[in-house]
Formats: structure tokens, sequence, C-alpha cells
């Protein structure tokens, strides 16, 4: 029971303070972005930590992964396995085309105080209306949503799994998505319940933090078409993330809506 | 008769100006390593705007396992791959082949015939990129004007995965 707080407590750590520059990460890293060859797998690593990409704090939950194959459809993981501070599935990719892997979520989290106790909740809709207690003073609840994704191209890139579901935080390749290379500005556009999301910050920043001094984070700003611009300044994987807030919760006990979108991006030398 | 005469001489003429020739040589260096690997290497047209004009010759192993053992490790030809070898379906005539060992070879592509096509007037690169398993990756790049007025020999240098890249153009 501790243990699964202190899960919900990290999660929603990672998940519900997209503001807070420093929030653990939660990410994807596959073994391979782009594949070939008759019986392709690729095996995946999903975490909450603090460096890139070093599973030091939290396995991800492994029940918000949704993994969508090349014709749109959800294919399922294989092998998965949670650790300690890791989480590990694999997929094999039988079509050609581009994978979309995601841990999404959507829920609730609740702060309130009882008998002068802190104590806070986390779960979804149906079950908020039994889950504080009467005697909670001070309630708070924030709804979230969050998606962290990384993509996987088994031959030529197809678009199909990249459709946005038009809810929360979400991205959509311009230039390509596991096509990126060192150098050469990539596009993309951010969308909110598929509408373009105008005027937020994007970060990124590339892998191995554990062997360098700084974070060496780049920034980018969408412009009114939710659009924004990277130049990779070297190869490696990057994590590239964006959080906002607003009103829109549709809980009515929930007036905050925080919502965040993390994707984990390959980039190649040229 | 005279007008026989006068077809056969246009048709001399025409025949060497239809059948200019592209001439690649491609160097394939030693590595002295205790683990060698012949390269995976790829030949390549690419037009001013990087698409590829032409794919002319892909060489990795041709050896059937059930990872598709050539084909597996494609991808590691980066740019070749991205720039359009992923929607090659493979094996291509004429442009699939087994990998190589260190030497030095030389292609010879006729105007008009596959795999090289007709290209239309402009600027293009000749490409050659190798990648070796547990070595390293090389792309080597040749720019020339297509086509030419006169005989032309162009030619880069690779430094670790490839030797000299030379391009003969007879016009």
């Amino acid at each position: 029971m501790h243990k699964l707080a202190l899960k919900w407590i990290a999660l929603a750590a990672a998940i519900a303070t997209p503001l807070a520059a420093q929030a653990h990460k939660m990410w994807m890293v596959p073994s391979a972005t782009n594949v070939a060859g008759t019986d392709p797998w690729v095996t995946v690593d999903a975490a909450i930590s603090n460096d890139l990409f070093f599973p030091d704090h939290h396995a991800a939950p492994l029940e918000q992964l949704v993994i969508t194959a090349p014709d749109g459809q959800t294919a399922k993981p294989q092998n998965a396995a949670t650790g300690k501070y890791r989480s590990v599935f694999d997929v094999a990719l039988n079509q050609q085309g581009t994978y979309k892997l995601a841990l999404v979520n959507q829920g609730l989290f609740a702060r309130y105080e009882l008998n002068g106790q802190k104590k806070r909740w986390r779960g979804n809709a149906d079950e908020l209306a039994t889950a504080i207690p009467a005697g909670a003073k001070d309630v708070q609840v924030t709804a979230s949503s969050s998606r962290v994704e990384t993509f996987v191209t088994n031959g030529k890139p197809n678009a199909t799994a990249l459709k946005p579901s038009g809810q929360g935080l979400e991205l959509v390749p311009v230039s390509g998505v596991t096509d990126l290379v060192e150098g050469e500005p990539a596009t993309f556009q951010l969308l909110l319940d598929g509408k373009p999301a105008a005027g937020l910050k994007v970060s990124a920043i590339a892998g191995a933090t554990r062997y360098r001094n700084a974070q060496d984070e780049m920034t980018a700003q969408t412009g009114a078409d939710g659009k924004f611009t990277l130049t990779w300044p070297h190869p490696g994987m990057y994590w590239v993330n964006a959080a906002t807030q607003d009103d829109k919760s549709g809980v009515k006990q929930a007036s905050k809506r925080r919502l965040s979108y993390t994707a984990t991006l390959e980039v190649l030398p040229e | 008769m005279r007008r026989l005469l006068c077809c056969t001489l246009a048709l001399l003429l025409a025949a060497p100006l239809a059948a200019a020739e592209l001439d690649v040589t491609v160097q394939i260096p030693e590595q002295k390593v205790a683990e060698y690997h012949r390269p995976y290497a790829a030949i390549w047209i690419e037009r001013a705007d990087r698409s590829v004009a032409a794919h002319l010759a892909a060489w990795y192993a041709q050896k059937d396992s059930k990872e598709g053992a050539g084909t597996k490790w494609l991808p590691d030809l980066r740019q070749w791959w991205r720039r359009g070898g992923r929607g090659l379906s493979l094996p291509v005539d004429g442009v699939s082949g087994a990998t190589r060992p260190a030497g030095q070879y030389q292609l010879k592509f006729v105007d008009g015939q596959a795999p090289l096509g007709t290209l239309a007037p402009g600027d293009y690169t000749l490409v050659v990129e190798a990648a070796r398993e547990v070595g390293g990756r090389e792309v080597v790049r040749v720019p020339f004007t297509w086509p030419a007025a006169t005989t032309q020999h162009l030619s880069a240098r690779g430094s670790s995965e490839l030797g000299t890249v030379s391009l003969d153009i007879n016009p």
C-alpha cells in the first residue's frame, strides 16, 4: 500500500506538475527507430527519471501503454515486465510503416486535509464521488492529461498511426518523426483537443545528461498554427516536452486541467 | 537509297549521344581490424533537392535467414535508407548485389538503360555510402552536371570506410 501510494505520488509529480521544470521526466526509449527485414522487433524501456535516459527513480506504468500499428489498429506489447526503476516491453513490427507507442494518462488528482493531515488521491472521475471523505477540508481537484510517446518505423514511414485523437495535448509531425537528422530543421505541430496549440513553450533535451554538466535545453515556441521547429545540434535521443493548463477539465469538481506531451525522438548523424 | 543513307548517317551520329555513360569506380579499403565484415554499400544519384534520381547499387548480405539476414541491417546505410532505400522492394534487378571484399570496383551505367534510366539535364551528386558491422560508416559525394559537353573525370576521397570514388562521364 505504502509502495503504491509512493508510486502514485511520483507519477503525479511527473504528470500533474508539468510547469515545474525540475519534475521527474517520464519517457520511453526504443532500441531502434528505423528497422527492416522479415521479422523486426524492438525492445523498449519506459521509466520516470531525473537523468535522461537512465532509469533512476520509478518504472513507468505499462497499464497506460497504447501501441498503434501502421494500419491504425492497436497492437499488443510482448514480454512486458516492470522492475523497480524501469518497465520493459517488446514490439513485433509485423506491418510496414510507422508505429506509435504511447503512455496515455487521463485522470484526476486531489489534495485535501483530513483531521489536520494532508492527503492526496489519484483516480478517475467515476471514483471521485466516493474517494474523498465527508470531513475533508481544502479539497483541490485537478484533472491531468498526459501523453508520453515514441515512434518506430518498419521500412517506409506512414502517417495513419499519427492521426491525433483530438483529446489533450498531441503532436503531429510535419517533417517526419523517425526521420530526423542532425542540423536539419524538423517541424511539428502541437494540438490541444485537436486544435492548434498556440504560444506554447516546447523544450528538447538530448539524452546522456549524466555525462555532461548542463542540461543544454533547447526551446521553441509554437506559432498561431501550433507549429514549432527544432534544429538538432547533434545526433542522439531527444526528450521533447510541452505543457500547459486550462479550465476544460470536463469534471465539475476540477477547475483546472493540466496537460503535458512528451516524445522521445531519435536524431541520426547526417 | 539516298534516303536510307541519310537515315543510317543520322543513326550513326545519334548513337554516341544516346549512349552517354557514367563510369563509377569505388574503392573499398582494407581494414586492419580483428573482426572484419564486408561493408554494406549503396550507390545512388541525388538531385539538387536531395531526392533520388537513380539507385545504382546496393550491396548487402544475400544469405537468407529468418531475420532476413541482409535486409535487417539495411537501415544502417542511414542516408540511403532515408533518401529512398526504404521505399524499394528488394531485391532490385541490377541494383541489389552481394557485399564486396576490399578492392577497387568499376561499374558502368548507360544513359537510358536501367538502373540509370534517363536523367533530365541538371545538377546531380553521385553518392556512395558504406557501413560496416562493428565498424564505421562513411558517405562520399561527387557532384556533377548532366549532360556533360566533354569527357569529365571527377573524384572524391573517403577517409575510413571508403577510398577514392571517381566518376567518369563519357558524353
